[in-house]
């Protein structure tokens, strides 16, 4: 049996001297690639139904919210099923392969909106799935005191697909006037590249546990791993949803409604730049303490909103926030609970970390929803950023 | 190291397939732009192209087109992901374009000729709707003034004699009277929405009547055209302003556009990627007007 390093503590002052292993890198590419075909079609799915198909909005908002439960369960069996079978890279293959598979669907569901409903929940089912078995390989190729680093390096690479998939879509669609088609065939070609690149140069990372776990509730049962989900969950409801952000900070800044769609590429752009360093940092100074320094940074971003400081510079300040948050957050909490968890059950772990997250972050952005039209934009954000303080206050008290 | 060959040769082949795939659509065959004549009386669509029609000419391309008095307003999504371009062109060629945040959704002229209005649809900056909801802001311009309203938002909506200053207020479908200082447009809150009148002057829309959505001025300005919702389907109606009568026409699918008169006693509009029109009287049944078209306006 590989004897792993389960919980030597989180490490405090180790400077990390390894390398980004290949694996890492190679993971990080295949995000990339895929972000770039999924954002791809996410950005022209809407105009796609509307004027390709001729089906109305109405109904896009009925298939759009039907699967965000779906795709939280189906990421705890992706998890699972990674652990139980011990084959992390077979089971994230799957997942990239059933994503880039209905990338062919859109073209061929045709104006049925059933069928567009279909191909969009097996799109999400291949994301939920993979992504657990991607960070527990993510965590076994990487030394522990590297964690960080290693997790912020896919990070910036994941951003950077998801800033360019976009970009791409549109670009094609401006070139090609309005060629549906060709968006959907690139986006398929991207994605089956990323399939290649992980089948034939990723390999999976050696030391899987010999005794396959059945499923079980023992991961939450563990103490500091279930520490780690409610604090997460806390926090996660405490914030607001990045388009209320943007919204809020577009309002409150008073800057015209034109420039709006550019402000989450701020946003995603600081988050790709700073998502090594700051990880990196984390596996310096401790990885739960960059995390709740992240939410302090939103906290800050929250008030600058909710004071509603006008003009370029505050909505600079708060964007670059944002990113900053995100730098903090995303990497570094995968960081953080992996080696909390046991290594045969670490994907099952991963997964539930996440899931919590999404639920709770999801939840906070409909709490804020009922607070800003109770109380409107800007003292809405003052609330949350008072509920932050006290999340985060409780994170690192207790 | 036989796998890497094997995956280069595979990426590479992908990457050829792909670039020949779109090299091949780019090639296809594209009619230049030519100008159009925007007097001729003719019918004036989009086709399944994505590009605005007229009789055998072929224009810009846009997801939405309006003409009157020689204005073409041609609203279309641009390079730039969520965002729209609001296009003005005159018998001289382009004349103004503004930029908005969302998806193209309306786009009207007014029977002036003198000001522009659309309708963007934008994802999810809704405060209670969840995932997957949109909302809408409607916008104008007046092309003789720059008098500019990025969005209704800015107006003061008066529901049933009471000033509504809800957050989750929403506009779309604007449509102007002949004085170019009164129009129509829907206004949506708490899950109603609601025909209002609003004035250039007063800078303030009041509620005329329940449940009337994307409005559209009969040439005659005694009528409004729009679409009745009951569940998810939305049926056309057409509403005297005078009497308040109130009839339903003879399409009885579903149909998701802001109407368009072609003259005093027919109604035109899109549906299932055609255009159809229908007697605005309630009479009589739908005929397809042209397949393969969408956003019917007349050149006149």
């Amino acid at each position: 049996m590989y004897l792993s390093s389960v919980r030597s503590g989180t490490p405090e002052g180790g400077r990390s001297h390894h390398k980004i292993s290949a694996t890492v890198i190679g993971l990080g590419v295949v995000s990339l690639i895929t972000d770039v075909s999924a954002e791809m079609v996410t950005a022209v799915l809407p105009l796609y139904l509307v004027y390709g198909l001729g089906v109305g909005y109405l109904q896009l908002g009925a298939i759009d919210g039907l699967y965000t439960g779906a795709t939280a369960l189906l990421r705890l069996a992706g998890g699972h099923l990674a652990d139980r079978l011990q084959r992390p890279k077979a089971v994230a293959l799957f997942g990239y392969g059933l994503s880039a598979l209905t990338k062919l669907g859109f073209p061929l569901a045709g104006s049925s909106v059933a069928g567009v409903g279909l191909v969009i929940g097996v799109d999400r089912a291949g994301k939920g799935i993979r992504t657990g078995p991607r960070d527990a390989m993510i965590t076994l190729a990487t030394p522990q005191d590297a964690l960080g680093r290693a997790f912020g390096v896919h990070r910036a690479l994941d951003t950077a697909g998801a800033l360019l998939g976009p970009l791409v879509a549109f670009g094609l669609l401006s070139l090609l006037v309005m060629d549906y088609t060709s968006v959907f065939v690139v986006s398929f070609c991207f994605a089956v590249i990323a399939v290649v690149v992980l089948a034939l140069f990723v390999r999976q990372p050696a030391g899987t546990a010999v005794r396959r776990p059945g499923l079980s509730w023992n991961v939450v049962r563990d103490r500091q791993v279930r520490r780690a989900i409610l604090l997460t969950a806390l926090l996660g409801v405490c914030t607001v949803g990045d388009m209320f952000l943007f919204v809020g900070v577009q309002k409150s800044a008073g800057l015209p409604a034109g420039v709006l769609p550019l402000l989450p590429l701020v946003t995603a752009l600081t988050f790709m730049l700073a998502a090594a360093p700051v990880g990196k940092l984390a596996d310096r100074v401790g990885r739960w303490r960059v995390f709740l320094a992240g939410h302090v940074v939103l906290f800050a971003a929250y008030v600058l909103v909710a004071v509603s400081w006008g003009g370029w510079l505050a909505a600079a300040l708060v964007l670059l926030g944002h990113g900053v948050f995100y730098a903090c957050t995303d990497g570094v909490l995968m960081a953080h609970v992996g080696p909390l968890v046991p290594e045969q059950v670490r994907a099952t772990g991963l997964a539930f970390v996440q899931t919590g997250q999404a639920l709770a972050r999801a939840l906070g952005a409909v709490l804020f929803g009922v607070a800003a039209t109770g109380l409107s934009l800007a003292p809405a954000f003052g609330v949350f950023a008072a509920l932050l303080a006290v999340a985060v206050t409780v994170g690192a008290r207790w | 190291m036989k796998r890497r060959v094997l995956g280069a040769v595979l990426v590479t082949a992908v990457l050829v397939a792909g670039a020949v795939f779109v090299g091949l659509r780019a090639t296809g065959a594209r009619p230049a732009e030519e100008s159009l004549d925007l007097h001729s009386g003719e019918l004036v669509y989009v086709d399944s192209a994505g590009r605005v029609r007229q009789a055998g000419r072929t224009g810009p391309a846009c997801q939405r087109v309006d003409v009157a008095a020689g204005t073409l307003v041609c609203l279309r999504a641009t390079a730039i992901p969520a965002q729209s371009e609001i296009v003005v062109f005159d018998s001289a060629g382009e004349r103004l374009r503004l930029s908005e945040w969302g998806a193209p959704s309306r786009a009207r002229v007014s029977p002036s000729g003198n000001l522009v209005m659309w309708t963007v649809f934008r994802a999810g900056d809704s405060y209670l709707g969840g995932v997957g909801t949109f909302s809408t802001t409607a916008g104008m311009y007046n092309l003789r003034s720059g008098e500019h309203h990025g969005s209704l938002e800015d107006f003061t909506l008066v529901v049933d004699g009471v000033e509504n200053h809800a957050d989750d207020v929403n506009y779309w479908g604007i449509t102007f009277a002949r004085d170019d200082r009164t129009f129509y447009a829907t206004a949506a809150s708490g899950g109603k929405t609601w025909l209002v009148r609003g004035s250039l002057d007063t800078k303030v829309l009041t509620s005329v009547r329940e449940n009337v959505e994307c409005p559209s001025l009969s040439p005659d300005g005694r009528r409004i055209a729009y679409k009745f919702r009951s569940g998810d389907l939305w049926r056309l109606h057409v509403l005297d302003l005078d009497s308040g009568a109130d009839v339903a026409l003879a399409e009885t699918r579903h149909v998701d556009d802001q109407p368009q008169w072609l003259d005093d006693s027919f109604v035109a509009y899109g549906r299932d990627k055609a255009v159809w029109k229908v007697p605005a009287s309630g009479g009589g049944s739908p005929e397809l007007v042209h397949a393969d078209a969408a956003s019917p306006a007349v050149a006149r």
